[in-house]
């Protein structure tokens, strides 16, 4: 029986010791009516070489074409030993480590992951995780909320440059809360947030203006002047930041003249493979005066009975095994391992590799904006500082470049015409540390010919 | 076990030190940073490790060495199923296709993965007796997020905007009414009955025209079988509200009785307990969620159609009427392909023996420990896959509390059962040995909590100070709640 060690001896002793004539007996207070007789829409079951040949297969199925998206996930180098350590059996089949003294080593590593984010953002603290980019919008607007001390606005500002999907997931999440969230637009020139759209929100009650650095479109916003308007509007500011950037960027603790107030992103980037989609983590950082209002567990440093050091979960009266309805979210199991890997990632790269990183992905990304405006009929939408990403304005339709493009094994950005139909044709691309020089020939080469081949159409 | 803290790995780290092999070759920082406007460039570095490869490795793989986990310890844990996590769910989740595939490529460079998640949704349909299923929600609690939010979304399609309590029994795990509480809804807790089941009067008060339904966890985490299901079912459709389920104990009744036949209209289910992914140290989940036909409009999106022999994502456009999105791609994919591996290696058979086996091993060990002389918190019930024992009389007789025998189990080698919980049972430990766990395993498990008995009755302060051979002995809680050390500092540094 797979991963059933039971003899049939075991099986009749444990059943004499119980009492009971038959395994089935044991399910006698369920109604009779209610039982199934067994599943038959489910398979046969494999053994484990059937199922590795089964899903060779299908991963053959996907392939691996050569990816120029990004867009909020990113292909980066992941050092061979992040996973090789993340996938031992003892932080991998750990569960939360509610029994302090048997747990020191997650709980060790979540404190050391917590000095980690909070230097890369400048915050005072963090949380040990949350679920995604997306949902740690969603629950620093609801922190937000909950820790502004004059307001009691439910409104907050999310500019059309933040990205779509974490503005999706923050309505999802938070609009049964009554929270609403407003979009202010974009200018045309560079990419970044109209302050002239803003300005029209000055002297409003509203809890908080969400700034992403860099922005959806990969440009960087003026972060400094954004902190200090909604400051004096008496605003909260969260900021959304790519955690690989932050080796270059100014921390959103340095923001402005007092910095940000609550910093949130996607941990994907910090050694989590793309893997469609997930399991990635959301990462939380803030001033140590609104940590009470923070979701998620934290890992304080104390003291045992003998005042030798160790770690424990700590502030638990904000959380939802203590305080049940009133608790400040109600996250429980999360990301823990993908922080895991994400300390490892930060530990093994150290701050000389995230800048180079940060760095090269800069570099192979100009470079590829370069290559593909020569393309005729292909140019960049904005003009102004970026960090890895750059939006393309195709005089022919994105969705079917892609096609062609597809066809040649490559996958050449995000058509932006869905969320963004005011820009026409318009493409996202993103080249980080990983793209050579010849995958960045190969991709124009391409785009030459699916552009001709759409044209000729 | 190891005696010896390992130090933080930033007293590892020395300026100029580096993995040098990770560090990407051609980098020009200095270049890059000139194309950032001065005012938005870094001036200090981030305080990160600067350390070897080695020095990187050695660290954490001591750290490692410092957790009980599942494959160095049996892990009695209630309500959480730690259960063994198979090598190969991970190793055939984490084939280099599955890994480099990028969330927003298309449909058409994934039929392969998307294959693997219609037929997990088909499957979880089967096992559950649900209609329609999202694999996003990426925990439990987030599954009973969009559970709640689609009965919400379902209340008000039909303009019934009044139904806004959902009830709870007082049993309920912490996330039912926190989760309540994020959708907006007023929390109703109701009591159990002597006998674990719930308050059926009480119930009957508690409906009315602004219920918006009642979550239930059946088995329930008093660790038996809600026998008046069909009676609930009734008061609550009755009434016009609907029925969730919290699957956090679907592992008792895998392949037995599904939560869909019970009359259930929307269920959330643990991946990472009943279908054995890792529990990660805290995560990843998955929180799938199942529905009856009527809340299908709602599920949260993207779900993976099949249309002919192709396979593709359903978005908002397809589902109008959905909750919307909870991640910003798709869920926990990773996680969802590592249960799809585990489902296809059990199969029919084998998944029906999951709730079994945890049944006969919950029952053995009860009767066992009855036997040592334990109370039973439910001693005329049936086991689950999990049973509660109660230190009351110990408490009031010895001086030992349930934490004192969880702590000196530490020192036998075995992890804990969850203390505490529930809340309504004084000085309990809710006790699941799960399906994967060896009849010598459960012998040597009641022999260390017999022997813990003897020793408080000999010696409370044994128990009192344990754990013994820990890395740390019992920590200062209130110390760490007070005086908040968070991140790690320079010793020489002011703060």
């Amino acid at each position: 029986m797979p991963f059933i060690p039971h003899t049939e001896q075991d099986v009749r002793e444990m059943l004499v010791t119980i009492g009971a004539p038959s395994i089935d007996a044991l399910f006698d207070e369920i109604p009779a009516s209610l039982r199934i007789s067994g599943l038959d829409g489910i398979p046969e079951g494999l053994s484990e070489m059937e199922i590795g040949r089964l899903m060779g297969e299908r991963a053959r199925l996907d392939g691996r074409p050569l990816s120029f998206l990004g867009a909020g996930a990113y292909e980066h180098h992941i050092p061979s030993a992040v996973w090789t350590i993340t996938t031992r059996g003892e932080f991998y089949s750990a569960y939360t480590p509610y029994q302090a003294e048997a747990s020191q080593g997650t709980l060790q590593l979540i404190y050391e992951y917590q000095t980690m984010i909070s230097s890369l953002t400048g915050m005072e603290v963090s949380n040990a995780s949350l679920y995604d980019g997306g949902s740690a919008v969603a629950e620093a607007a609801l922190m937000a909320v909950r820790a502004h001390r004059k307001s009691k606005s439910l409104r907050v500002l999310v500019p059309q440059t933040v990205n779509p999907n974490y503005r999706r997931v923050a309505i999802s999440t938070a609009g049964n809360q009554g929270l609403r969230f407003e979009t202010v637009a974009y200018r045309r020139e560079d990419g970044c947030i109209d302050r002239e759209a803003l300005a029209a929100y000055a002297g409003e009650d509203i809890a908080a203006l969400v700034i992403q650095q860099p922005n959806f479109f990969g440009q960087l916003e003026d972060v400094d002047a954004l902190t200090d308007w909604a400051h004096e509007q008496g605003m909260l500011v969260i900021a959304v930041v790519n955690p690989t950037s932050l080796a270059l960027l100014k921390p959103p603790g340095e923001w402005g003249k007092t910095g940000a107030d609550i910093c949130v992103g996607e941990g994907q980037p910090l050694g989590v493979p793309l893997s469609s989609g997930g399991p990635y983590f959301g990462f939380m950082t803030t001033r140590m005066e609104y940590v009470r209002s923070m979701p998620g567990r934290i890992v304080g440093r104390t003291v045992d009975l003998d005042g030798k050091q160790g770690y424990t979960l700590t502030l638990q009266a904000r959380e939802q095994h203590i305080r049940r309805g009133k608790a400040t979210s109600n996250i429980c199991t999360n990301q823990g391992l993908l922080m895991t890997a994400a300390t490892i990632y930060m530990t093994l790269i150290g701050p000389q590799g995230l800048s180079k990183v940060a760095a090269a992905s800069m570099q192979r990304s100009d470079e590829l904006v370069e290559a593909l405006t020569q393309v005729k009929g292909v140019r960049a939408a904005f003009k102004g500082p970026r960090f890895h990403e750059a939006v393309l304005l195709l005089d022919r339709p994105a969705s079917a470049v892609l096609r062609e493009l597809e066809a040649q094994g490559i996958l050449g950005g995000l058509d932006l015409s869905g969320d963004y139909p005011e820009l026409g044709s318009a493409l996202l691309v993103c080249a980080t540390e990983t793209k050579t020089a010849g995958d960045l020939a190969r991709y124009a080469a391409a785009l030459g010919a699916a552009v001709q081949k759409v044209r000729a159409a | 076990m190891n005696q010896i803290l390992e130090k933080s790995i930033f007293e590892y780290s020395r300026a100029g030190r580096s993995a040098h092999a990770q560090q990407p070759p051609g980098a020009d920082v200095a270049s890059a940073a000139q194309k950032i406007p001065a005012a938005l460039r870094r001036r200090t570095a981030p305080m990160l490790p600067e350390v070897s490869e080695l020095d990187a490795v050695r660290h954490f793989t001591r750290l490692s060495q410092l957790n009980f986990s599942i494959d160095t310890n049996f892990y009695p844990l209630g309500s959480c199923t730690m259960k063994y996590n198979p090598k190969a769910c991970n190793q055939y989740a984490m084939l280099p296709e599955f890994l480099a595939r990028h969330p927003l490529a298309p449909d058409t460079q994934g039929q392969g993965f998307l294959s693997c998640m219609f037929e997990l949704q088909e499957m979880l349909k089967e096992v559950t007796g649900m209609k329609a299923v999202s694999l996003n929600p990426m925990a439990g609690a987030h599954g009973e997020f969009a559970g709640v939010a689609m009965i919400r979304a379902y209340h008000r399609a039909r303009g019934d905007l009044a139904r806004n309590e959902i009830i709870v029994p007082e049993a309920a795990h912490g996330t039912n009414p926190a989760t309540a509480t994020m959708c907006g809804c007023i929390v109703k807790e109701i009591p159990v009955d002597a006998q674990g089941d719930v308050d059926l009067d009480a119930l009957a008060k508690a409906v009315g025209p602004n219920t918006a339904g009642i979550m239930l966890t059946n088995p329930s985490t008093l660790g038996v079988f809600e026998r008046k299901i069909e009676q609930v079912a009734k008061l609550v459709h009755g009434a016009g509200g609907l029925l969730y389920y919290d699957g956090a104990n679907l592992n008792a009744i895998l392949g037995k009785v599904r939560p869909g036949d019970m009359g259930f209209d929307v269920i959330h289910m643990n991946l990472h307990k009943t279908f054995s992914t890792p529990h990660g140290g805290g995560g990843p989940g998955a929180g799938a969620v199942g529905v009856s036909a009527r809340l299908e409009p709602f599920l949260p999106v993207p779900i993976v159609g099949r249309e002919g022999d192709h396979y593709r994502w359903l978005s908002e456009a397809d589902r109008p009427q959905s909750i919307g999105r909870l991640s910003a791609f798709m869920g926990n994919a990773g996680v969802l392909l590592r249960a799809y591996i585990y489902m296809r290696m059990l199969g029919r058979e084998g998944m029906s023996r999951v709730g079994e086996y945890a049944t006969l091993n919950a029952n053995y060990v009860m009767a066992r420990l009855r036997q040592a002389g334990f109370d039973l918190a439910y001693p005329e019930r049936r086991a689950s896959h999990e049973f509660i024992v109660t230190m009351k009389r110990q408490a009031k007789e010895l001086n030992v509390t349930a934490m004192d025998i969880a702590k000196r189990l530490l020192d036998y080698g075995f992890h804990a059962p969850t203390t505490y919980f529930p809340l309504l049972v004084p000085e309990c430990l809710l006790i699941e040995p799960t399906e994967t766990e060896s009849r010598e395993t459960l012998d040597g498990f009641v022999a260390a909590m017999a022997s813990i008995m003897a020793e408080a009755q000999a010696d409370a302060s044994t128990l009192k100070t344990a754990p013994h051979t820990m890395p740390v002995r019992r920590l200062d809680d209130v110390r760490a709640a007070k005086q908040l050390d968070l991140t790690w500092k320079p010793v020489n540094s002011a703060a």
